[in-house]
């Protein structure tokens, strides 16, 4: 159980920047998605913490040790790759028990000791009576519990994972999720994985790092970062959303010269952008609202989602409807967003 | 007679493929690649070992234990036995660097690796002459330290390893690349030093294509002329190596003789064909040759 803390770290790769100052707190037994588009850094995050990478500037600290210093191998940190990077020469039982195999003979448990742990890791990921197993003769999900196990032989301090689940269809990947869960609380590690799923991220973690552009935007529970987004990015980024200029005016959000019936007392008078999610919205009639004709429309799941056009040519936003709402094309519907944010123009446009 | 209006039956619709031609045009080319490869390539190896034995097994059995024939045939494999692990160790340090890292002038080192393909042989023999030759630019002090190169065994030894470098690394680079760096990072964060990850990681995932290349490496060490001939100085029965030895029992029109010691080489050529193939059938998705394409 070590916290892991990471200080005003910064990486260039050729002097490309990959990470911007990030600055990091992770706690011991913590379960922690580090989550974000392509090219968000978020794997770079990743192998630093892991010692893959050398930060240009900063440090890590696993516990009260600077690790920075420290290289991949002493770091003693459980990795799983992307795509397993299982040895495809060596056996499922001889792959789990190699980091203890090639350990100096001080530190290196007795050969039957070994045998005897990593069956027993074979056991905790379910997948007893298949060591004699190549890695090429296992499923895609199987190489991913090997790729655990053998990053749990060595009874790391840390487990680190990056993208996880991302090689596997739909049906494996949530069993795993579960798996993973389990896992975890189990065995008590700290863990950091990499995702660009948010719903991956949201599901399983205990707290969500959202990064964008080589810098971190928000750290929370999911519950923190769905309902109460700092950022634009992080708005639309996790979950669904959508977003309409409005004018601030009296305290009063307006939009094509008509006030929607929101009142934003504390917000800076001018331009801002609204953002709402199209499930947290209310049908209304006669009140102050948005209007808008149905544009588009289609089943998801158990709803409908509609496509808006917002009087005034203010432009298109999607809510959600009940699956037997007799709205058709052309129809008009009338609505308020139950919950929502403003954020100033500039931001929304960076 | 019954009459029957229906049109007669068709040749059943048989499935042509697109890319299948006229069977005239397949005939022919068929029929062509097959005269070409019978003329150039099977009546030569044929001709090899049917001269090799035009007169009789017990000149052909006194040809190759002759003494210089001997002599040869021991040069040759000390030649091949140090050129070839020399280069099987250059060949991976080269292929891993170029693979596995990024630095400066890394095109330059492929160019450079790829240099004795691109040269005459006989030009690679003549840059060693030039170099530890008498007249040649460190020559001299050899020469006052008592140390031969040139038209000694240690020249032959130099310009066999020349020419026959790029065969272990031209195999293992693309392959290297293909491979990345995963599985000796996933070796690393296990635990495993720099050598641990090499050894159980690194060699086993390319070990096939290694001894493929070693293969062509071998039979090209085992074969060369040009350079070889142009630092040997062709001293029999001391610096004259089995390609050498042939040349001059042909230009001495001991034909027979001279075949006898050709058809040793071609039947090394063929027993390197055999296990190329062998490899190529078995391990073909782990050698970079059968994955270009």
């Amino acid at each position: 159980m070590e916290d892991i803390s990471v200080r005003h770290v910064r990486k260039e790769f050729s002097r490309y920047p990959a990470l911007h100052d990030v600055s990091l707190d992770i706690e011991g037994g913590e379960l922690i998605a580090l989550l974000g588009p392509s090219g968000s850094g978020k794997t770079t995050l990743l192998r630093l913490i892991a010692g893959l990478e050398s930060p240009t500037a900063g440090q890590i600290f696993f516990g009260e040790e600077d690790a920075s210093a420290k290289s991949v191998q002493d770091r003693n940190v459980g990795f799983v790759f992307q795509a397993y990077a299982l040895f495809r020469n060596m056996t499922v039982l001889d792959n789990i028990s190699f980091g203890l195999r090639v350990r100096p003979r001080q530190t290196r448990p007795p050969k039957e000791e070994i045998r005897k742990r990593a069956m027993e890791l074979l056991e905790l990921v379910q997948l007893g009576g298949l060591e004699k197993r190549y890695p090429q003769q296992l499923s895609g999900g199987q190489r991913q519990r090997v790729a655990l196990a053998r990053a749990l032989a060595i009874e790391p301090r840390v487990l680190l994972l990056d993208e996880p689940f991302g090689a596997l269809d739909a049906q494996v990947r949530k069993e795993l999720r579960k798996w993973l869960r389990e896992i975890h609380d189990r065995t008590g590690h700290t863990t950091v994985f990499v995702t660009h799923d948010q719903e991956e991220a949201l599901e399983l973690a205990d707290r969500l790092v959202v990064m964008s552009q080589g810098r971190i935007e928000q750290v929370g529970t999911p519950d923190e970062v769905y309902d109460r987004p700092n950022s634009p990015f992080v708005f639309s980024f996790i979950g669904e959303s959508s977003a309409l200029p409005v004018t601030v005016e009296n305290k009063q959000l307006w939009v094509g010269g008509r006030a929607i019936g929101l009142a934003a007392p504390e917000a800076p008078e001018g331009v801002a952008r609204l953002y709402f999610r199209p499930h947290d919205v209310e049908l209304v009639e006669g009140q102050a609202c948005l209007a808008g004709v149905v544009v588009a429309s289609r089943r998801v799941g158990g709803t409908r989602r509609v496509e808006l056009e917002i009087g005034g040519d203010q432009g298109l936003v999607e809510i959600d409807l009940p699956f037997d709402h007799p709205a058709g094309e052309k129809s008009r519907i009338a609505f308020r967003p139950k919950r929502w944010q403003l954020f100033p123009v500039a931001a929304a446009a960076g | 007679m019954v009459y029957d209006s229906r049109p007669a039956p068709s040749a059943p619709n048989v499935h042509v493929s697109a890319t299948t031609e006229r069977a005239s045009v397949r005939m022919t080319l068929i029929a062509l690649a097959v005269a070409f490869m019978l003329l150039v390539l099977v009546l030569p190896l044929v001709l090899v070992f049917s001269e090799a034995f035009r007169k009789g097994g017990e000149f052909f059995l006194k040809s190759l234990t002759q003494r210089d024939a001997v002599a040869a045939i021991q040069l040759t494999l000390l030649v091949a036995a140090i050129a070839v692990p020399l280069n099987l160790v250059f060949g991976i340090a080269a292929s891993w660097a170029i693979a596995k890292f990024e630095f400066k002038g890394k095109a330059f080192l492929i160019t450079l690796v790829d240099l004795p393909f691109s040269v005459s042989p006989v030009v690679s023999g003549l840059v060693y002459v030039l170099l530890f030759g008498a007249q040649g630019l460190i020559g001299p002090w050899l020469k006052a330290n008592d140390i031969e190169i040139i038209f000694a065994v240690p020249g032959i030894v130099l310009a066999t390893i020349f020419v026959t470098f790029p065969f272990i690394a031209r195999e293992l680079i693309p392959l290297m690349q293909a491979q990345g760096n995963g599985d000796e990072e996933a070796a690393l964060s296990l635990g495993a030093n720099g050598w641990q990850a090499f050894w159980h990681v690194t060699l086993p995932n390319i070990k096939w294509g290694l001894l493929y290349g070693v293969l062509l490496c071998n039979a090209r060490a085992m074969g060369e002329f040009g350079a070889v001939s142009v630092v040997s100085g062709h001293i029999r029965g001391k610096t004259t190596t089995m390609p050498l030895h042939i040349e001059i029992l042909y230009n001495e029109y001991n034909f027979a003789g001279a075949f006898a010691v050709a058809s040793l080489l071609a039947l090394l050529a063929l027993v390197t064909l055999v296990l190329k193939t062998v490899l190529e059938l078995r391990f073909g998705d782990e050698l970079a040759a059968t994955r270009r394409h």
